[in-house]
């Protein structure tokens, strides 16, 4: 078992929890991941790392509600339980100095960009972040990127924060300013793919984090398979990271889809059986 | 003489539909009749034939005595897991093949007798166990056949043995890889039980490499380390289009099932797809377990495709007679070279070809040729590749100085000790490829193991 020591709401329906799990704590890495089951019949749920502290032997994570495991998990409270937490899995972000680095995060990747920029920074690195969102109020983490970045930029596509439009339109005027050494992206698919396209042309190399379907995580299943330079790699342990210009995007993006259909009626059941249901006939 | 007393099994017809055993195991009297068959040779042939080396004729007897509980102490004195060995083994290679009687065709049924002594004293307590603690500590990593074997080895001789799992649930290949209906989860859970009371300790989601190395439990106090971390990383046929949706590896096909429980979606929160028309690739046990669990997650058909010919197939006859009766379809001599996908990336035809075999090359083995122009097209809605394994890779490769082969496996001398001092291994990491090889690794690692600690 392992404890929630602590749970805040960070954003829209965006948590943040603090997971007492201290042999993790001790060995991850920015840029690992771990995988969290909640009780008997829960699934296995990659998540990447989002902070590490040692001293209280907490790692934590930051997750948005999409579907039935990351509802049930946002439903527990601090003190509360969770069945099983393994990690740290992956390889870690190559921490060293490259010049400048540029890191693009969308949504909730954010939150997994975190810990990677806070390692470079460290080393020597002048950080630049681009955040995007929908909208302003799906911001998150902005005081603790700012901390570690040396430029904070944002992109939004109703423009409520920072520059009305995508994370590739703040990236292109980067790119323009000064030379940049490394990208890295992490975030949709399709953001993931637009930033690697824009950085092909200019031959910037490009680091992407990927979070196909995992299962067990420890390179047994074959499940999170995906087309790096046309072969087959697996991204629980070649990965997660790799090169955003020999990813085969539209396969990735289509596996993605697999069980849509099956995770909607699984997230409605629990969600209905949530409902109170005293008053109807 | 009288002939081999035949293992009980359900209707087909019937156990196609749900995920029970297939085979019932004998009554007492069937059983009776089939101890009573055995020669009680004074040089049993049997037991050379036995990677754990069971006194085989010794439990037997017992067994004709009517005794099943001294029966399970011979047995227990060789094994831990005599309900699974009972029910996996390929006892037609191992011990069976080299009884006396197997000349006439009519060896023992010696798993069946083995599994019978199991499961009647199943929920017996265990007794008379009193074993001397000698405080040394022994880590095993991964909790499959060949931890538990040599794990349980290890116990038996007072040894404190702690057994480190990387998944949310322990038995490795035999939890989340053999089907319900070959091995029920209730038999496994007994059996790991048994050790659980006999002490031997059991700590879960613990990636050795990863949450911690091998280097970290030696300084955590553990004398010796037994590395038995199984197969990794499948197989992909490196053929077009092998990454659509609904082609799945068996081992994921097999995880959701067996060990996520996805036959009881949405009951339990894994998903799996139920394909309607199923293609599955492979010869193996493995591929006719993934073909079974299909048939039985209510698949209208299902084709098991082999490039050589029946004969050939690494699969258990009885397995293979169980997958027949079940309605699986045998396509052998032919292998895919493409997998076709609609608009939305399902897969939905595998282009096959034809292929005749060669004459046999210096290993012995004929190898298949495609025929030209041989090719057509299967439909299906999902297949499943089960094409073998790597070894995992995690393990060695974060293992500083622990020498592997060029395919990735730990190499060990011949008393099973790697490249690090006091680091044995054994199981499909070293190159085993099935639950009885990896079982006698454990146990020669075993020994091993307690004469490099007492020497």
């Amino acid at each position: 078992m392992y404890k929630i020591l602590k749970k805040e709401e960070i954003g829209n329906n965006v948590y943040s929890m603090e997971i007492y799990a201290p042999e993790i704590a001790k060995n991850a890495k920015a840029g690992q991941f771990i995988i969290f089951r909640i009780e008997d019949k829960g699934e296995r749920v990659p998540l990447t790392v989002a902070g590490i502290d040692v001293d209280k032997g907490s790692v934590r994570i930051i997750f948005q509600v999409v579907g039935k495991s990351t509802l049930q998990l946002s439903l527990l409270a601090q003190g509360d339980v969770i069945k099983d937490f393994v990690g740290p899995l992956g390889h870690p972000t190559e921490i060293k100095k490259y010049g400048v680095f540029v890191a693009v995060a969308g949504g909730v990747g954010a939150a997994e960009v975190l810990p990677v920029v806070k390692e470079l920074k460290k080393v020597g690195n002048k950080i630049v972040t681009i955040i995007g969102a929908r909208s302003k109020d799906l911001i998150i983490l902005e005081e603790e990127l700012k901390e570690v970045s040396d430029e904070l930029l944002f992109a939004t596509n109703d423009g409520t924060y920072g520059l009305k439009g995508f994370v590739t339109d703040v990236l292109k005027n980067v790119i323009v300013k000064e030379k940049v050494d490394v990208v890295y992206a992490i975030g949709p698919i399709p953001m993931m793919k637009a930033v690697s396209d824009l950085t092909k042309g200019k031959s910037i190399k490009t680091i992407v984090s990927l979070n196909p379907i995992m299962l067990d995580g420890t390179g047994m299943c074959g499940a999170c398979r995906v087309t790096v330079d046309n072969k087959t790699r697996f991204a629980c342990v070649d990965g997660p990271e790799f090169d955003g210009h020999s990813i085969a995007w539209k396969e990735l993006s289509l596996r993605l889809g697999l069980y849509k259909n099956l995770e909607k009626v699984s997230l409605d059941i629990f969600s209905y059986n949530m409902e109170c249901k005293c008053h109807t006939k | 003489m009288s002939h081999k007393i035949k293992m009980p099994q359900r209707d087909p017809q019937i156990r196609k539909k749900d995920f029970k055993q297939v085979n019932i195991g004998y009554t007492k009297e069937e059983m009776l009749l089939e101890a009573k068959r055995c020669l009680q040779c004074k040089t049993p042939m049997c037991v050379k034939g036995c990677s754990v080396e069971i006194n085989i004729p010794g439990f037997i007897k017992c067994l004709l005595e009517d005794k099943p509980k001294a029966a399970i102490e011979v047995l227990n004195q060789k094994t831990s897991l005599p309900a699974v060995c009972g029910r996996v083994c390929p006892q037609e290679n191992q011990c069976e093949k080299n009884c006396v009687l197997e000349i006439k065709n009519e060896s023992i049924a010696i798993g069946n007798l083995e599994r019978y002594a199991a499961d009647v004293t199943a929920n017996d307590k265990d007794e008379n166990v009193c074993i001397k603690k000698n405080n040394v500590k022994i880590a095993v990593i991964g909790s499959g056949p060949a931890g538990l074997t040599c794990g349980g080895g290890l116990l038996k001789q007072g040894y404190d043995v702690t057994v480190f799992e990387s998944l949310h649930n322990t038995g490795g290949v035999l939890r989340y890889g053999i089907p319900e209906f070959r091995l029920p989860k209730e038999v496994l859970d007994i059996e790991l039980n048994k050790l659980k009371n006999l002490g031997m300790k059991f700590v879960l989601n613990t990636l050795i490499g990863r949450t911690k190395t091998v280097q970290d439990l030696f300084e955590e106090g553990f004398k010796a380390i037994f590395i038995a971390v199984g197969a990794g990383l499948p197989i992909f046929p490196n053929l077009p289009g092998e990454n659509l949706n609904h082609i799945y590896c068996a081992n994921e096909f097999l995880v959701r099932v067996n060990l996520m429980r996805s036959y009881d979606f949405p009951n339990y929160d894994t998903p799996v797809y139920k394909g309607k028309n199923v293609v599955v690739v492979g010869g193996g046990n493995t591929a006719m377990d993934s073909a079974r669990t299909a048939i039985r997650l209510g698949a209208e058909s299902v084709k098991l495709i082999y490039r050589r010919s029946e004969s050939e197939m690494p699969a258990r006859l009885e397995e293979r007679i169980h997958a027949k009766e079940e309605g699986i379809e045998f396509v052998i001599l032919t292998k895919p070279i493409k997998f076709i996908g609609d608009e939305k990336g399902f897969v939905k035809a595998v282009e096959c070809v034809k292929v005749e075999l060669t004459e046999p090359d210096k290993s012995g083995r004929r190898n298949p040729k495609a025929l030209g122009g041989s090719n057509y097209i299967l439909e299906t809605d999902m297949v499943i590749l089960a094409l073998g394994l790597n070894p995992n890779p995690i393990l060695t490769s974060l293992t500083r100085a622990l020498k592997t082969d060029a395919k990735g496996h730990v190499l060990c001398d011949e008393t099973y000790m790697t490249s690090l001092a006091g680091v044995f291994a054994g199981g499909d990491i070293v190159g085993g490829t099935t639950v009885i090889s990896a079982m006698g690794m454990g146990k020669q690692a075993a020994k091993n193991i307690i004469h490099y600690l007492t020497k």
